[in-house]
């Protein structure tokens, strides 16, 4: 599988929505590469009808009454939010939108 | 007077005996920081007013004759992966930076609770990623033994801070070693509780099914006395675990007659020299007081570093989804959703950070899930599997914490080789177990070592009990760091 490609790298950057300049997509391609390279380690183990470890201690999910608890009012959750407009978070468009810098403030 | 090297449980004691104010001892705590963490790096936030007020609460209960808890007046730093209402919380990281949480970690309250004075906040590897607090991107914390060397990581500042005698203890998360490695760099004693043992409510997220909250102290009483006031169920962690808690304070008997003591043989193939003489003295300790020793071996050991950074970057890409500019936290504006994503998580996050999330987001990645991800997990259950058969034959584990004390700023080249720094600690984390560092002596070069005791899950009392034997026989004693405040 290793080493990879530097379009498998930037594919790699899309889907975790993450930009990099160049220069780190370079150090990533030869960096991801080595470390993968030692990760082929666990490739060879046999594992067939070894069950998945999900918790580290065994345990079932727990389930509460669907009631309705007391939580952060909104004016204190939103207090950190970059952008907003009363109790609503603001975004830029998903759709770029020519001349625009996504202040957010679209009608 | 000074308080520096005061422990916990004698800070307490005191406070609760009239012998010195909370306020006395928050105010030369303050001081002693002003004074001595320019040049060791540990804090990146003081509360002095919430300390303060958090004191003159404390006096004033005790001056009525009302109730005060059982770390009245302990003076504490809390590393800045866990959330505290109305005082920033970075992470580390410049993505957070500024952010001021809206309320306080589980772990938080539970100290609050127990009137223990916050002083502020300790540094961190990014995300609590990495194992030296290089990874910072604040600031260069320093180890109070050797000021060019690194302290650990990933809680540097937790250990630096209470090896420098700024407090009495500090909290630390541990996901791979992140609470032990840099108890044994620093020279002091470090407890990762058993996975669900302490609620991570609050706690900002690496690894979900790897991190724990725990103490790090001066003392073995410290630790267990930390950990009680902060283990137990909460309703707010799905994975906290409904278990009693053990008056852990009471299990500090100093007997280790009979318990077995095992000895991995994967554990002990390459290290330092300094380091293997002091395991083999801190052995030969425990079985001049009635223990006994039994070689065993876990045979998948060698595949917990691939298994590890496979599964806790696949962890983290997926918790670190959350840093998106959209509700708290830095944003770089764009001019569509995607791109403002994008724009924000490149100029927010660090070097390691990213080649975590690069890492973690290609393991999960649609079709290489079952070469990756849950080989990974299958990977775990046998090392799982090779503990609950050595906790058959013994009753805990006794290994080195690191393969070498503390190394120099910028030693470690390559990601990779910064990867192995860890190798002894993980395996402890993917099964879910309780582990101890404890300091066993010092190398030639000045430099602490720390011995890691493993046990079985939720066995933290015979964790403690062996630890606080090793203190005792082959511990630092009174010797104090040598470069960084050391001196009360």
């Amino acid at each position: 599988m290793p080493a990879l490609t530097r379009s498998e790298v930037e594919e790699i950057a899309l889907l975790a929505r993450l930009h990099l300049e160049p220069e780190e997509l370079e150090r990533l391609e030869r960096e991801l590469g080595v470390i993968l390279e030692h990760f082929q380690t666990i490739a060879a183990v046999d594992t067939a009808g070894v069950p998945a470890m999900v918790h580290a201690v065994p345990m079932d999910l727990r389930l509460r009454v669907d009631v309705a608890e007391p939580s952060l009012a909104a004016e204190i959750a939103l207090a950190g939010a970059p952008r907003r407009e009363a109790d609503l978070l603001v975004v830029p468009s998903s759709i770029a939108q020519p001349g625009r810098t996504g202040t957010g403030t679209e009608p | 007077m000074s308080f520096a090297f005061w422990s916990a449980a004698d800070t307490a004691r005191r406070v609760a005996a009239g012998e010195v104010t909370a306020a006395q001892i928050t105010e030369a705590q303050l001081a002693r920081i002003g004074a001595i963490d320019g040049e060791l790096g540990a804090f990146l936030a003081i509360d002095a007013d919430g300390a303060r007020a958090a004191a003159a609460d404390v006096d004033r209960r005790r001056a009525a004759n009302q109730p005060i808890g059982p770390l009245a007046g302990v003076p504490i730093a809390l590393k800045d992966v866990l959330v505290t209402r109305g005082l920033a919380t970075t992470a580390g990281s410049k993505i957070l930076e500024g952010w001021i949480p809206p309320y306080d970690a589980h772990v938080v309250e539970r100290l609050r609770a127990a009137d223990a004075i916050i002083l502020g906040k300790v540094n961190c590897d990014e995300f609590a990623m990495g194992s030296s607090t290089e990874n910072s991107a604040y600031r260069k914390t320093r180890n109070p033994w050797n000021a060019e060397r690194v302290p650990g990581g990933s809680s540097g500042g937790s250990s630096a801070s209470v090896a420098a005698g700024l407090c009495a203890a500090s909290l630390g998360t541990d996901t791979g070693g992140s609470i032990r490695q840099p108890a044994a760099f620093c020279g002091v004693v470090g407890l990762k509780p058993t996975y669900g043992r302490v609620s991570r409510w609050g706690v900002v997220a690496f690894a979900s099914s790897l991190d724990q909250v725990g103490p790090v102290t001066r003392t073995v009483a410290d630790a267990a006395l930390v950990l009680q006031a902060i283990a137990g169920f909460d309703p707010r962690d799905s994975t906290s675990l409904e278990a009693p808690v053990p008056r852990l304070v009471d299990e500090l008997t100093g007997d280790v007659r009979g318990l077995r003591i095992g000895l991995p043989q994967e554990y002990f193939e390459a290290m330092d020299d300094d380091v293997r003489a002091a395991i083999v003295r801190t052995a030969a300790a425990l079985v001049e007081r009635g223990a006994e020793t039994v070689d065993l071996s876990l045979p998948h050991t060698g595949l917990a570093l691939a298994a590890y950074y496979l599964i806790a970057p696949a962890e983290a890409s997926s918790n670190l989804a959350r840093f998106d500019g959209v509700r708290y936290g830095k944003r770089v504006e764009a001019a569509d959703l995607t791109e403002m994503y994008a724009r924000t998580r490149g100029a927010g996050f660090g070097p390691e950070v990213k080649r975590r999330i690069m890492l973690g987001t290609y393991a999960l990645r649609s079709g290489y899930y079952d070469a990756y991800y849950k080989k990974a997990q299958q990977i775990r259950t046998l090392i799982k599997r090779d503990f609950d058969r050595a906790f058959k034959y013994c009753d805990v584990i006794l290994t080195p914490t690191t393969p070498t004390p503390a190394f120099a700023f910028g030693a470690k080249a390559t990601p990779y080789e910064m990867y192995l720094a860890d190798v002894f600690t993980l395996s402890c984390n993917l099964a879910g177990l309780p582990g101890i560092s404890v300091p066993c002596g010092l190398a030639g070069d000045g430099l602490p070592i720390g011995a890691q005791l493993l046990g079985r899950a939720l066995d933290e009392a015979t964790l403690l009990r062996a630890a606080a034997v090793i203190e005792a026989a082959v511990g630092l004693g009174e010797r104090r760091p040598t470069a960084i405040g050391g001196a009360a």
